[in-house]
């Protein structure tokens, strides 16, 4: 059955300007950028020819930053100021780190996220993150000869609200403009689904540097839609190391490190992990800070051992997607393995051993995560139709909030499809009450303090009533990049009073804008301009936008009064555009928004009707 | 917060072209579904204006939520009576057949048993069972709702059936508890 064939909304059959977008993986161990050009997706190297950019920042006592493999080159010579995995930090509090004693940094606890001393100043996992991000744009930008319009940011699917924040803020930092926030899962499926023309339902195992994601997916005609996701988003390659690291401790009766010996053996132990991929026995053997000689055999065997657990946790979330999703092993088509970490002989075995099937190997695990991120930043730019593909992904953990006794009320359950609302009405229980205190959460746990807190905020200003009368409405709506907002209003009154809320550990515009300036690297000159291009490029696009609008539907849809109010709010930002007054034309961006409102959703309503057209027509047959 | 069209309310039914009904075409609602999606998805407006990016997060907010209100046989029927004005009454009513209760509590007492024993086996006997039960009471559903339009039978049925969505959701608990 043909369904009727409409435009995409706003997209003209003209030709435009190819706009520069991008797929960013920003991963624990390594990072990398992809873009689609000529159609076809492609990671982009650096001036050396080297794709992979290790996720290693290191700041210098002149104020200097190094990113990637010279950072990594000297990070046992100077381990408190090299920043290594950092992806493990973001979002994370100081309590959620567990293994601190191992590390060797200098940890400050801060309200929401922990930070790290360096040389240069306490520096946020954030601000770490956006070193790395900055430096993938600037190859990217050198590479394509031109400013990016946005990026796709992918992210472990497992990470919660507050890893998810902490990831756009890094890039808003960064200065990129984030087309979407995709799950690494996900973006791989795209990558490996277009290429092979998959159909049927399959399962993504992604073990990274840091995080383990599972992913089931069914692939239908273009269509990915995510069934469920779990994993683990503290679980990955670095914890193979850490095992290692510690069977060398215990072997060569070692104790009290110093930060120098700390770092040069977990660099040892990761070479010795990647050597038992190729060799069935490897050599430890290092000089320490005191002169003394480790040095040891590894075998296989015993590797295997040390880290059976770590697998085994895997397969007790690969477990849970699946009955998430109702299916078993069985099901499964095809196993798509993604993550430099699935390399490890013994994770071939055991995911192969679960499936029944030898997992599926062909792109480059370190690679495909960022294609797919690049082949969806294209779609987002708007310079392909996606007509012929669409993407369904969900919520990984469950949202509530704390109800009497410290008990979580789930509001929207894991494994919805985003973006996603539930709305749930609230009442006073004390005679004249004027506030009441929310608290939003979010895991699987029964009791609050098993789960994570995302925020906690107060409604003012409740008109006083009789207990029981008012009628506050929280709306929680969960966008496309499985982001949290909450907004409430009073109806019980008749008056409305809408307020959002966005979660407390979240950077507002002023800390953003403050780090900005704090970094030495951005003169304010840099960012007025910066900010001026952001806003013509905006500018341009919804120009361009509601042309193509007015040209499609502007007769059938509007009289010809509200055609000329549209079209008197395009003159006015065109005269604004030209100039360098960056706030004159974000005005003139909001009146024109304003005025096409009514327009887009008439738009909308038509392409509602549309999409089912189709249908009545098969049933005519 | 924008005001939004008539066709933005619409029955959950109307917006997915499918008869009001508890037996409906699944293979049907899922197409729907995609092509729906195909059309108001954030992925297809991220590039234009902001008044059609939130217009899309909103219509797509409610596609879904339509998708997840209409397969769900349990959240269908409940819909198809709160359309009739039918309280289902799962609250307040907790007066059920005595023969439901005693088997709610021999299943629960089963599921303490394979929880304290750690026994993999008798959960998964334990869930084909229920999914069995759950099979006949949606049957009986489609022929209270759909043929007889017993709206009072219906509400015992949605009742019951609520009995065995926590009991399920438990099960899988278990499941997750023996695995760590």
């Amino acid at each position: 059955m043909a369904l009727l064939q409409i435009a995409e909304p706003g997209l003209s059959a003209a030709p435009h300007q190819h706009r520069l977008a991008v797929g960013i993986d920003l991963g624990t161990t390594n990072s990398l950028v992809a873009t689609v050009r000529n159609g076809i997706s492609s990671v982009l190297n650096d001036i050396h020819g080297c794709s992979l950019l290790p996720s290693v920042v290191r700041y210098a006592a002149d104020g200097s930053i190094q990113v990637g493999h010279v950072a990594q080159a000297v990070q046992s010579d100077d381990p408190h100021n090299t920043i290594v995995s950092v992806k493990r930090f973001m979002g994370r509090g100081l309590k959620d780190v567990g293994e601190v004693g191992n590390l060797p940094y200098r940890f400050v606890d801060a309200p929401g996220m922990l930070q790290l001393r360096t040389v240069a100043g306490a520096k946020s996992p954030v601000e770490v993150s956006a070193e790395i991000l900055k430096v993938l744009r600037e190859r990217a930008e050198l590479s394509l000869g031109g400013e990016l319009v946005g990026a796709v940011i992918t992210v472990p699917a497992y990470f919660d609200d507050a890893q998810r924040q902490a990831t756009k803020d890094a890039a808003k930092l960064a200065g990129l403009n984030v087309l979407r926030l995709l799950n690494e899962p996900t973006a791989a499926a795209i990558a490996y689904g277009l290429d092979n023309a998959a159909e049927g339902v399959y399962a993504v195992y992604d073990l990274g540097g840091g995080t383990f994601d599972i992913s089931i997916l069914r692939l239908s005609k273009g269509v990915f839609e995510v069934l469920s996701t779990n994993g683990d988003s503290a679980l990955g390659g670095d914890d193979f190391d850490r095992r290692i690291y510690c069977w060398i401790l215990e072997q060569a009766t070692l104790s009290a490190l110093s930060a120098h010996d700390t770092r040069l053996l977990l660099t040892h132990a990761r070479v010795a992990k990647e050597q038992l991929t190729e060799y069935p026995e490897t050599q430890v053997t290092a000089v320490l800070g005191s002169g003394e000689l480790v040095d040891l055999t590894l075998t296989r065997e015993v590797f295997y051992e040390l880290s059976q657990n770590l697998v085994q946790r895997t397969l007790q979330a690969t477990r849970r997607a699946l009955r998430d999703a109702k299916l078993g092993a069985q099901d499964i088509k095809g196993v798509v393995m993604v993550g430099g970490s699935t390399r490890m002989p013994q994770v071939q075995l055991a995911v192969g051993e679960f499936f029944g099937q030898t997992p599926l190997n062909n792109l480059d695990p370190d690679k495909v995560v960022a294609l797919g991120a690049a082949i969806q930043a294209n779609v987002l730019a708007g310079n392909r139709s996606s007509d012929d593909w669409l993407l369904l992904d969900v919520i990984p953990l469950s949202l509530g909030i704390e109800t009497m006794g410290g008990l979580v009320e789930k509001i929207i359950p894991r494994n919805s499809t985003i973006p996603s609302a539930r709305a749930q009405e609230f009442t006073t229980y004390k005679d004249g009450q004027t506030a009441m205190s929310i608290h939003v959460v979010q895991g699987e746990r029964e009791l609050v303090s098993d789960c994570r807190s995302l925020a906690k905020f107060e409604l003012r200003g409740i008109p006083p009533m009789v207990a029981g009368s008012a009628r506050i409405r929280v709306t929680f709506q969960v966008d496309a990049d499985g982001l949290l907002s909450v907004s409430a209003r009073e109806t019980g009154s008749g008056k409305e009073a809408s307020i959002v809320v966005k979660p407390s550990y979240g950077l507002s515009d002023e800390d953003i804008t403050r780090m900005l300036q704090d970094s030495t690297q951005h003169a304010r000159d840099d960012m007025l301009a910066r900010a001026l291009r952001e806003q013509q490029t905006e500018a341009a696009q919804l120009l361009e936008a509601v042309d193509n609008a007015l040209c499609q539907d502007g007769d059938a849809l509007l009289d010809a009064s509200a055609q000329a109010r549209i079209r008197s709010g395009m003159d006015a930002l065109r005269t604004v555009l030209e100039g360098s007054d960056h706030q004159a034309i974000k005005r003139a961006v909001e009146a024109l928004n304003q005025a096409t409102t009514e327009f887009a959703q008439r738009r909308m309503d038509q392409s509602v009707k549309h999409a089912l057209a189709g249908h009545k027509l098969s049933e005519l047959e | 917060m924008l005001s939004v069209g008539a066709d933005f309310q619409q029955d959950f039914f109307h917006l997915f072209n499918l008869p009001a009904r508890f037996q409906i075409d699944t293979a049907q609602l899922e197409q729907n579904f995609r092509s729906l999606q195909a059309q108001v998805h954030p992925d297809k407006f991220s590039h234009l204006s902001e008044a059609e990016r939130r217009l899309s997060m909103q219509w797509a907010t409610r596609v879904n939520e339509g998708y997840q209100t209409l397969r769900d046989p349990l959240h269908r029927a409940r819909y198809l009576l709160a359309r009739q004005g039918v309280d289902t009454q799962e609250e307040t009513n907790t007066a059920m057949p005595v023969e439901f209760l005693m088997q709610q509590m021999e299943w629960r007492e089963a599921l303490e048993e394979a929880k304290q024993a750690k026994d993999a086996m008798a959960l998964e006997e334990m869930e084909r069972r229920m999914q069995n039960e759950t099979r006949i009471l949606h049957q009986q559903l489609a022929i209270d709702l759909d043929d007889t339009r017993d709206y009072d039978a219906a509400s015992g049925i949605v009742r019951k059936l609520k009995f065995l969505e926590r009991l399920a959701e438990e099960i899988g608990s278990a499941f997750d508890e023996l695995d760590t």
